[in-house]
């Protein structure tokens, strides 16, 4: 039966809104637009836009953060903040950055993307998915709740113990810092797990590895570091808040309590955890360099080892941040070989990026110049990295603006540049119009010249001597000028996100509707209609090597000059939608991440019976997962069967053999 | 559907599973070595405790390996679950131990 | 063109033919496992670092009762034995032996925490708390994070039992008590190591 498809985002096609054999607690979701249908989703797809909007909203408010302290420094003796309100500010800028802001916008094109790029319908566990965003929600609340709830975290974004000790920490500003980053600690461990699975498993057939776009690989890579680095954090957070609401010694020097101890553990998170912010920006902007130079991605199989080559090294390298503690010559030398070579795969991507553009066809779109830009500052920001490694050196610039510069081109320069070169390239896809090309290339140039005029000059500052984290600083330090160029800078970038927004609210209105491969794209989410249809794939595509789209549309001719081919033709008509069976919607995420707040709260306040409510309402909540029927009417196996509170996870795959049984 | 990949190993896992005599002669070498280990933690081999530190981590490593690979059938899966465990595992052991080293953590104890 | 039988194991994930012909649920716990390697080798070094360090108070010497803590490894030990032959008697379909075993492994793994409540009520007694010192405080975080972990495996061992009883755990789910299984004896292998480290290698 020749069934015409139409681009929905709804599901309402597909579920069938029959009722289920059996019930769980709740009847399995069946809301298919609107709130609940938010609330209750499971698509991966829908996922990353909470995501996003999430995250990018944080970005609004870290951002504010950030105004708030280049006031304060713009002159000498600033008194816009106290210095108690600035340790809160500085300390959430730098967490909310981190963990609010840089990594859930990666996980919202790890979402979207990482199904689309790789052939599959969904992730390996849709409901897990869900959770993991609910979860990112509430400890991105939390943390933030503080502001009103007597104070923020206030220990800075890396919470050196015994600083942040009970003795000198006293308040619950410290504890919502820990139990914060300990629900989102859970958000991105589970992700991890889901993210590798599903790569390692729900490839399309032919997709080998070496077959995956670079991104899915960076997203690979990044998993695994989130997977091994989570858990030293979690630790550290439980020696730290055992010490704060028990009494344990960890850190107490008096009882022998070491400080190095916290050094070494949040470190050795830290390291990667800053991989983890840089790689998927490095994904994002392997994938769109090719395509605006019209050339293939030069050396992928060097850019995907050298992305896990980083992967590996980022382990090796974590005292670094530790030179000037008095570790001795020994550790100091070893780690500072070691990072002089972690500049070598890093090196080699970015030849490896200049190699694709040498003689493209390049195309300077607002996603290319964001791009672009990223292999420029973020080369600026390795070099200034590469002078740390020589730790004589490091011995002076360390804790100083020179350290601040350093980081903010990396990421800032690096990952916030190639997360909005993402923004632009893939929101057509996402959204089904384009982002204004005018505005948009009117928002880079100010982001870029005000992300220059601001942290340019802490190069200049740290070699002047101006110590960091400090809440004011005298007059006559040589320091005034540039940190009043630099607090120019920041609202230059402000404004420059102001055209940003304004681009989105008056692109959302214009409509201006580009097909679905407006960028003349590579990789398998552009052969997808627009908005992409709640199953992804009619037809479960077959891959014959990298860039398969691309060698669909184009050969090469003898001169080696693209030619076009003729169009395929489209096998999704013989599909029906309603045969494609996709993962039900679920209550059961969004309630048991809540359950985690409620733990953490009731802890933070020493309501401890509160907190086994919560743990109550976490564990039933998982019960009812694992046992919830699916609600498709249909389905031989009763959903869920695992008792082990794990997702057994629908992943709708039994469509793909029945789709692949029609196609045949 | 036809695939690239190496074909699923669906049959090994079926056919490759220890009977229970094999289990519970596992479970009696286990138990045998942590006797021994008991036993060792109370001597002190040819006088030196690092000799006998030694034995004993050596046995313990043992023990971790036999019900790896028997009790949680990794000799008989797919590699790419060895991989999988052993890099975290390995991960551990030398970032631990080489932050232990910088804190001197086994001089002279 | 062929289709997968539903009937197939391993290589089958509900239906579909996964890459690594391994089970979605049984990758994501050994990716799980891991990464609980990197968590109890924190709070394993935590230990080793404080070893030896505590100014004051009971010692490991002073208060460890190496027979009666290995009687307690030797039982966990064993609940890894009546684990797998839970699983095994699942596999062939015997599901009385496998209610037996599982429960069996549940009921050891109990006396594994008995074990350990009582012997953190004994430490308590006498004179050796968290607060005490930095013994204190990395032998009860490091042996109450394990303990946690035991009982959560008894939590899902129990409810599997009970999905048994009513008749929802078929044979074509064995999977479910492997991937139980597996945690299981990760849990086992953790006090291995524990128990070697902390209490069997003495500290001058």
């Amino acid at each position: 039966m020749a069934t015409v498809l139409e681009p929905t985002t709804t599901t309402e096609d597909i579920v069938d809104a029959e009722v289920v054999e059996e019930s769980g607690l709740l009847r399995r979701p069946k809301a298919t637009t609107g709130v609940w249908s938010w609330l209750t989703t499971v698509d991966h797809k829908k996922i990353g836009i909470l995501y996003g909007i999430t995250s990018f909203t944080f970005f609004l408010v870290g951002g504010s953060e950030a105004l708030l302290i280049r006031l304060q420094l713009a002159r000498p003796n600033g008194t816009v903040l106290s210095a108690d309100a600035y340790n809160q500010v500085f300390t959430m800028h730098g967490t909310t950055m981190v963990f609010l802001v840089v990594m859930p916008l990666s996980a919202a094109f790890f979402n979207y993307l990482t199904p689309l790029m790789i052939g599959a319908r969904d992730v390996a566990f849709p409901r897990l998915n869900a959770f993991s965003y609910w979860t990112f929600l509430f400890g991105a609340l939390l943390i933030n709740s503080s502001f009103l709830l007597g104070g923020a975290p206030n220990g800075g974004w890396f919470g050196y113990a015994p600083n942040t000790s009970i003795t000198f920490s006293p308040g619950h500003n410290i504890d919502f810092w820990i139990f914060g980053l300990q629900i989102l600690g859970i958000a991105s461990t589970v992700s991890a797990v889901n993210f590798i699975v599903t790569i390692l498993n729900l490839r399309a057939p032919g997709m080998t590895l070496f077959r995956m776009p670079v991104f899915v690989w960076m997203t690979l890579v990044s998993s695994f570091l989130m997977l091994f680095a989570m858990p030293v954090i979690t630790i550290a957070l439980f020696l730290l808040m055992f010490d704060r609401l028990f009494g344990a010694n960890f850190f107490n020097t008096a009882a022998g309590g070491n400080p190095l101890l916290w050094q070494h553990l949040f470190w050795l998170f830290g390291h990667p955890e800053v991989y983890i912010l840089i790689l998927p920006a490095m994904g994002i902007v392997s994938e769109i360099l090719p395509v605006f130079s019209r050339k293939p991605l030069f050396g992928y199989p060097v850019v995907v080892f050298s992305g896990i080559a980083i992967g590996f090294m980022g382990w090796g390298v974590w005292v670094h941040h530790m030179f000037a503690v008095g570790l001795g010559p020994v550790a100091v030398s070893a780690f500072s070989v070691t990072t002089m070579l972690i500049a070598v795969p890093t090196g080699v991507k970015i030849f490896n990026w200049i190699a694709t553009m040498w003689r493209g066809s390049l195309r300077l779109s607002t996603p290319m110049l964001f791009a672009i830009g990223f292999v420029a500052m973020f080369t600026i920001g390795g070099l200034s990295g590469v002078t740390h490694a020589v730790s004589p050196h490091d011995r002076q610039q360390t804790d100083t603006y020179y350290i601040v510069a350093h980081f903010h081109y990396v990421l800032f320069g690096g990952s916030l540049f190639g997360i909005m070169a993402g923004i632009y390239y893939w929101w057509p896809k996402i959204f089904g119009y384009a982002l204004s090309e005018r505005l948009g290339k009117l928002q880079f140039w100010l982001w870029f010249i005000g992300f220059n005029v601001t942290f340019g000059p802490f190069h200049l500052l740290g070699l002047a001597g101006m110590p960091r984290r400090i809440y004011t600083y005298p007059k006559h330090m040589g320091w005034d000028f540039w940190n009043l160029v630099a607090s120019i800078g920041a609202f230059v970038i402000a404004f420059s996100v102001l055209i940003f927004l304004y681009n989105v609210m008056h692109s959302r209105k214009v409509r201006n509707v580009v097909g679905d491969d407006p960028w003349d794209g590579r990789t398998l989410e552009w052969t997808l209609p627009t908005p992409v249809p709640a199953y992804n794939f009619a037809v479960v595509p077959t891959v014959h090597g990298v860039d398969d789209f691309w060698h669909q549309k184009y050969t090469e001719d003898e001169q080696g000059r693209l030619v076009k081919l003729p169009p395929q033709e489209a096998q999704a008509d013989d599909v029906d939608p309603a045969s494609i069976h996709l993962p039900s919607p679920s209550y059961y995420p969004l309630i048991a991440s809540f359950g985690l707040p409620i733990m953490a709260y009731a802890m933070i306040y020493g309501a401890y019976l509160v907190a086994v409510f919560g743990g109550i309402v976490i564990i039933g909540a998982l019960y009812a997962w694992a046992l919830e029927p699916s609600a498709e009417p249909h389905d031989d196996h009763e959903g869920g069967g695992g008792g082990d509170g794990a997702d057994p996870g629908d992943t709708g795959s039994e469509g793909a053999a029945a789709v692949e049984e029609v196609d045949a | 559907m036809t695939t690239h990949e190496p074909p699923p190993h669906v049959a090994t896992q079926e056919h490759e599973h220890p009977g229970e005599a094999v289990y519970v002669r596992v479970a009696i070498f286990l138990a045998v070595l942590t006797g021994i280990e008991v036993a060792l933690s109370y001597l002190k081999i040819g006088g030196s405790q690092i000799l006998t530190n030694g034995s004993l981590l050596v046995l313990a490593a043992i023990k971790f390996a036999t019900v790896a690979m028997y009790f949680m059938h990794l000799k008989f899966d797919h590699p790419v679950l060895r991989r999988l465990f052993v890099a975290g595992l390995v991960l551990a052991v030398i970032v631990y131990m080489l932050y232990l080293l910088t804190l001197h953590t086994f001089i002279g104890s | 063109m062929s289709t997968t039988t539903v009937d197939e194991h391993g290589g089958d994930d509900h239906g579909h033919v996964t890459n690594t012909g391994l089970s979605n649920e049984k990758l994501a716990m050994w990716t799980f496992l891991g990464s609980e390697c990197l968590l109890f080798g924190a709070l394993i070094s935590t230990y080793l670092l404080y070893r030896g360090k505590s100014v004051s108070g009971p010692t490991p010497k002073d208060i460890y009762d190496i027979p009666y803590t290995s009687v307690s490894s030797f039982v966990l030990l064993m609940s890894s034995l009546t684990m797998v032959l839970a699983l095994a008697a699942i596999q062939r379909g015997d599901h009385r032996r496998l209610r037996v075993w599982l429960l069996a492994t549940a009921l050891l793994g109990a006396t594994f925490i008995s074990g350990q409540v009582y012997e953190f009520t004994s430490f308590i007694r006498e004179g050796l708390t968290i607060k005490t010192n930095v013994f204190g405080s990395s032998f009860f975080v490091l042996t109450g994070f394990h303990g946690v972990h035991v009982t959560l495996g008894i939590v899902m061992l129990l409810s599997l039992w009970s999905m048994s009883m009513r008749g929802k755990l078929p044979e074509e789910k064995a999977e479910v008590v492997e991937i139980a299984g597996l945690y299981w004896h990760f849990v086992d292998v953790v006090w291995i190591v524990i128990f070697t480290v902390v209490y069997l290698i003495p500290s001058n």
